[in-house]
């Protein structure tokens, strides 16, 4: 008896979410299959692969990453070198500075920043808040105003801040709403629903169901995100059924592993091999279980997740 | 695929003879059908109905033992293809790979670099469990039996790559009681290749040019009795070879085909040659889908890092949290003067915090004490990380070991300072911040 190859065939699909403007967009979502299971239905759109940049220009990043961006002493030619990078698909601007523990940069500072970035290149954009939900909540509404018409993903609303900003980048300014939520599936529909209950068309949508770097309790991630596309594609939740996008780059260049010096840790080699190595196998790790598109900083990290992704296409 | 009682009953005999101890037949096939009792213990079944039997309550994907003593590894034998279902029983394995058609210098360069990575993480053993020696097309007998015992020195258990019958006996005849997998059946050779394997006792890899020439000949394979097999999936390019990977494991488990039944190799090098970033990629996919071996170039820190890490995660048990032993650790050059720190025993929450800790730079103890594997508010609200617990670790474990008398505790179970300095004469108890993002600059600002 021959084998009998029998396709996994979902009749729902993961949302389709176009972000940028003009001819330079990027469509993630699309896909009525597990991830990269090609075998069973033609994938619709590739996972999409985002470049790392923030208001902090090259303060703390590691040597590779510097040497990439040497020569860019600005905030667009930083921007601009990474929409140039091998395999980027879109730039995601992170105002980590606004933090009001940390830098506590003004949103008047922020946003011209924004501004800058944002005239410098012509590539899908995503802005990224500081993570602090009052800054967040003040910061990201103007961010969605001043780009209006570029069609930009807007990272993120959350549990607490959800009306300020959705209500902001979803209805005000026709913007896409991120949705961040702490890797547990009910809190990422919760968020979903709200979102859409405030008149956010949930086509405009994209999950953070939350991320962790590799061996940091990555495996709630993982089940996350199983649960999510089974629940998406397998019993048509359309409150699931939004593309997911993860933020790997923050989450692995602060663990030890990647951050150590190699001065510090003589045996674990350079620091730069660990730190790549840490965000491609995270990121390999997000795609295969969910992610749509991934978010990297060093240029090795997502010329490499840019190809495998190409290849299993 | 269990077997209903009826199922069962059509089966036995009917003689209703009660030598099985059941009053008839068919409470017998019940029991059996229950798991109570077992079909052998009826004297009277035919030798085809066991074997029907056992072929339908078999577990749908075999488990497979390759190595002897620490190098033994147990392989497949899972039930479920997501993690949250059950949790996944055999991790997957890394090997490194050798091969006939490196030179001397190269090979004992890999020889040299295989045992550095060699550590421990929360309680596991940490390090390239397997040898890939791979005997390219042009090597002889002599020149890979070479390279198979230079390999064999390092002691870990081997793969072996090849695939031609004479060549593997040759050099199964120096490692087969280490227990190695011979890797190296196709549809070509299977029938000589599986006389040298099971003369040797060894399992044997097997592969095709498809997946479907792959399982006519895993099928063909199982006619001759053997039934010590793990596949490998390896094709032509990255995305067969994930097709096949999860093919294999898919038809197994969900569509209950024992043909492919069994664990699966997948061969990093062949896909990927020399890219070692795309093989760091690679490891991990296929550690998140269905690779049982994994073949790389290389594991020096920068992989094994974050993949023992990831496969750490992924292979827990969905319901059980992973644990840190109690215990001080010391950071950042910390003695017994350095400030004392507190948190639960919660894998997630240590890694994240001592994390923070190191970043800071400062010196100090991190002390672990058994909080039941819960998080900081859970634990606390449990009774598991309260001033009795917190006080009593650091009388009997702290005390006698650290000079400093300033405790820091976490910022979300600040209701606990009042009971702590009442509990710990002599302590200044200190509430840090609510989240360990915070630590740095809470440290930071101490210090000033
Ligand atoms: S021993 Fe076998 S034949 Fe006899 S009663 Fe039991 S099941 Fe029936």
């Amino acid at each position: 008896m021959p084998f009998n190859q029998k396709p996994q065939k979902f009749n729902a699909k993961i949302n389709t979410v176009t972000i940028g403007s003009g001819d330079k967009t990027v469509a993630l979502g699309g896909n009525s299959t597990f991830p990269f299971y090609s075998f069973d239905a033609p994938t619709e759109n590739t996972a999409k692969v985002g470049v790392e940049i923030t208001d902090m220009g090259l303060e703390g990043v590691s040597e590779g990453i510097k040497a990439y961006y040497e020569g860019a002493t600005t905030m667009a030619d930083i921007a601009k070198k990474a929409a140039a990078m091998e395999g980027a698909d879109f730039v995601a601007l992170v105002l980590e500075g606004g933090d009001p523990n940390g830098e506590n940069k003004s949103v008047d500072e922020l946003i011209a920043i924004v501004k800058e970035v944002a005239d410098a290149v012509d590539c899908p954009l995503v802005v990224e808040g500081c993570k602090n939900v009052e800054k967040d909540a003040e910061l990201l509404p103007k961010v969605a105003e001043v780009l209006q018409g570029r069609n930009v993903l807007i990272l993120a609303e959350k549990e607490e801040n959800y009306k300020a900003i959705g209500a902001a980048a979803g209805l005000a300014y026709n913007q896409i709403v991120g949705a961040e939520s702490a890797v547990d599936i009910n809190l990422a529909k919760q968020l979903n629903v709200v979102t859409t209950q405030l008149g956010v068309n949930a086509q405009k949508i994209v999950m953070n169901i939350g991320s962790a770097c590799a061996g940091y309790g990555y495996e709630y991630v993982v089940s996350t995100m199983d649960r999510i596309k089974g629940a998406a594609l397998g019993q048509n939740d359309n409150m699931l059924q939004m593309p997911i996008i993860t933020p790997v780059a923050s989450e692995t260049w602060g663990v030890k592993e990647a951050s150590a010096s190699e001065a510090d840790m003589p045996e674990w080699g350079p620091q730069d091999e660990r730190g790549i190595d840490m965000e491609i196998m995270t990121a390999a790790a997000d795609l295969a279980a969910g992610s749509d598109a991934v978010i990297l900083r060093h240029p090795q990290s997502v010329a490499t997740i840019s190809k495998m992704i190409k290849a299993l296409a | 695929m269990a077997l209903n009682g009826i199922q069962i009953f059509k089966l036995t005999p009917k003689k209703n003879c009660k030598e099985c101890g059941c009053p008839t037949c068919m409470a017998f096939s019940m029991k059996v059908a229950q798991g109570a009792m077992k079909i052998e213990q009826c004297p009277h079944m035919s030798e085809d109905a066991i074997a029907s039997l056992s072929e339908a309550t078999a577990p749908p994907m075999k488990t497979i033992k390759i190595g002897t003593g620490d190098g033994e590894f147990t392989l497949g034998g899972e039930t479920v293809l997501f993690r949250h279902e059950k949790t996944f029983v055999s991790k997957t394995r890394y090997a490194v790979a050798l091969c006939t058609c490196m030179d001397d210098a190269a090979v004992d360069a890999k020889i040299k670099e295989i045992p550095k990575v060699d550590y421990e993480r929360i309680g596991e053993r940490m390090y390239a469990e397997l040898v890939y020696v791979n005997c390219s097309e042009d090597a002889d007998a002599a020149k890979y039996t070479a390279l198979v015992e230079k390999a064999a020195g390092i002691g870990r258990t081997l793969v072996l790559g090849c695939t031609d019958p004479e060549i593997a006996k040759a050099a199964l005849a120096v490692c087969k009681d280490s227990k190695p997998v011979l890797n190296g059946a196709n549809a070509s050779n299977y029938e000589a290749m599986n006389a040298v394997a099971a003369e040797a006792g060894v399992v044997l890899g097997v592969s095709g040019k498809d997946i479907n020439e792959l399982y006519d000949t895993v099928a063909a394979l199982e006619k001759l009795g053997n039934k010590n097999l793990v596949l490998d999936v390896t094709g032509a390019d990255l995305k067969e070879t994930f097709a096949n990977a999860v093919l294999v494991r898919r038809a197994a488990l969900k569509d209950q085909d024992r043909t492919f039944g069994y664990p699966s190799i997948v061969n990093t090098v062949k896909i990927a040659k020399g890219d070692v970033h795309m093989q760091a990629a690679l490891a991990s996919l296929f550690t998140m889908k269905y690779g049982s071996i994994i073949v790389m170039e290389q594991m020096t820190y920068a992989e094994a890092l974050p993949l023992y890490g990831l496969r750490q995660n992924v292979f827990t048990d969905p319901q059980k949290p992973m644990k840190v032993e109690p215990g001080i650790y010391p950071l950042n050059g910390a003695d017994e003067n350095s400030l004392v720190v507190t948190t639960v025993d919660f894998a997630l929450t240590y890694f994240v915090v001592s994390g923070e800790l190191e970043r800071s730079g400062v010196p100090l103890n991190l002390v672990i004490n058994d909080a039941g594997g819960l998080s900081v508010l859970t634990s606390w609200a449990a009774g598991k990380f309260s001033g009795n617990s917190i006080s009593k670790f650091i009388i009997e474990n702290v005390e006698p070991k650290v000079k400093c008398r300033k405790l820091l505790i976490p910022g979300k179970v600040a209701v606990l300072k009042g009971d702590l300095e009442a509990k710990l004469p002599g302590w200044e108890i200190i509430v840090g911040p609510r989240e360990a993002v915070q630590l740095v600059k809470f440290l930071k600002d101490m210090q000033a």
